[in-house]
């Protein structure tokens, strides 16, 4: 037993209350004690039934034993506890992947890499998932259990994760959820796809050119100055409407978990990427 | 004070919301109204109408419900508004400055009794 992990579990014992389960439990993880780490943080979740870190580190451990259903239930519970937990975005993402849905995986792996765009290692799985998609080899699957798994993501590089974490959808970006379309309702790049996956791209853009006028229309004649964005929840989903130039709105639609204000940051990066695109200056 | 009435008055008395109104979504026609002096119903009412048909039919086209709010921001201010049943829908305008976190609130508890 190392010094560590003897600290921690004397501090443990003296405060069965204190969340140094946590620790202790990541720390026997990490030197392979899954049986002991799994027995802690299930003790803990007994104290801390809502508690999303536990959750999550438990869907660590489970995967890292082989059960992946059970690894799956875990951080589902960590991401109804806490929507926006990347980590448990990606475990999700990357049992997908092993189960074979890609469509699956990079949707959680996008949404991870929206929230938190500066791991290396979340850009690092996309980058993999999306060579899948596209068919080419991507190496032994141990190669992408490394890059998928948590605890194996290496110190972020800024520069690295901004560029793979591009939210515009160019040719090189599969986003399913934000689309480009021009001043007479014709889509210039990207996919949306309905909640049942159909494509309904070039139906919505057809109505979005309507739908720019009239907000310009409406902020004009009530004083309110150019329109900047317009937000719109559904039951099924958000969308966030942003022009990204005077003869262009940019769509961005996402599930109703993520919360608008995260959407409008989502929308206003994919909007700065668009003018890139377009070779209109900031 | 009638139902509609004390919704409205509720929406108005979020710190920089400037007035909201009652509206019929399919006409653009107000229903009822409470908003500061100088501001047109009217004209807030018809616009606001054509932008939600509008959207409806967007998100209509993306295989989803009618929204249930939307937001759209200017550069000095906002118009929110809140789609509820027999096709009424509460609106309000909004300063750059106003609680739109608690308008929105607000809008979602009121249309809600108001259906």
């Amino acid at each position: 037993m190392t010094d560590n992990i003897r600290a921690l579990t004397a501090r443990l014992a003296d405060e069965p209350s204190s969340l140094a389960f946590l620790e202790l439990g990541e720390a026997l993880r990490r030197r392979g004690q899954l049986e002991a780490a799994c027995k802690i943080v299930r003790g803990g979740l007994s104290r801390y039934p809502d508690l999303a870190d536990a959750h999550d580190l438990l869907g660590r451990i489970l995967g890292d034993q082989g059960d992946l259903a059970g690894a799956f239930d875990a951080w589902a519970d960590a991401l109804r506890f806490d929507p926006m937990r990347s980590s448990a975005l990606k475990g999700i993402g990357f049992l997908y992947f092993r189960a074979g849905d890609i469509h699956a995986a990079l949707e959680h792996l996008q949404r991870a890499a929206e929230i938190d765009p500066d791991d290396e290692s979340i850009a690092q799985a996309l980058a993999r998932v999306r060579a899948a998609a596209r068919g080419t080899p991507v190496g032994p699957p141990e190669q992408a259990e490394d890059t998928f798994t948590p605890a194996a993501a290496p110190a972020p590089s800024v520069e690295k994760a901004t560029a793979a974490t591009s939210l515009f959808p160019g040719p090189e970006n599969g986003d399913q959820g934000v689309m480009l379309v021009d001043g007479n309702g014709l889509r210039l790049s990207g996919n949306l796809r309905s909640p049942t996956n159909e494509d309904v791209g070039d139906r919505v853009a057809a109505e979005l050119a309507g739908v720019s006028r009239e907000a310009s229309r409406t902020t004009k004649l009530l004083g309110l100055g150019a329109w900047e964005a317009i937000a719109v929840e559904s039951p099924e989903g958000n969308l966030f409407l942003v022009a990204p130039t005077p003869h262009t709105v940019l769509l961005t639609m996402r599930d109703p978990s993520l919360p608008m204000a995260r959407l409008g940051l989502i929308a206003e990066r994919a909007a700065r990427d668009a003018r890139a695109w377009l070779g209109v200056p900031e | 004070m009638s139902p509609t009435n004390a919704a409205l008055e509720r929406v108005t008395r979020v710190p920089g919301v400037r007035g909201s109104l009652l509206i019929s979504a399919t006409d653009g026609l107000v229903v009822a109204e409470r908003l500061m002096d100088g501001i047109d119903g009217r004209a807030i009412a018809a616009l606001a109408a054509n932008l939600i048909q509008r959207l409806v039919r967007a998100t209509a086209g993306a295989g989803m419900r009618i929204p249930t709010f939307v937001h759209l921001r200017g550069k000095t201010g906002s118009v929110l508004a809140a789609p509820g049943r027999n096709d009424l829908v509460l609106v309000a305008l909004a300063g750059a400055d106003a609680n739109l976190g608690l308008a929105r609130v607000e809008m979602l508890d009121a249309v809600g009794r108001l259906a």
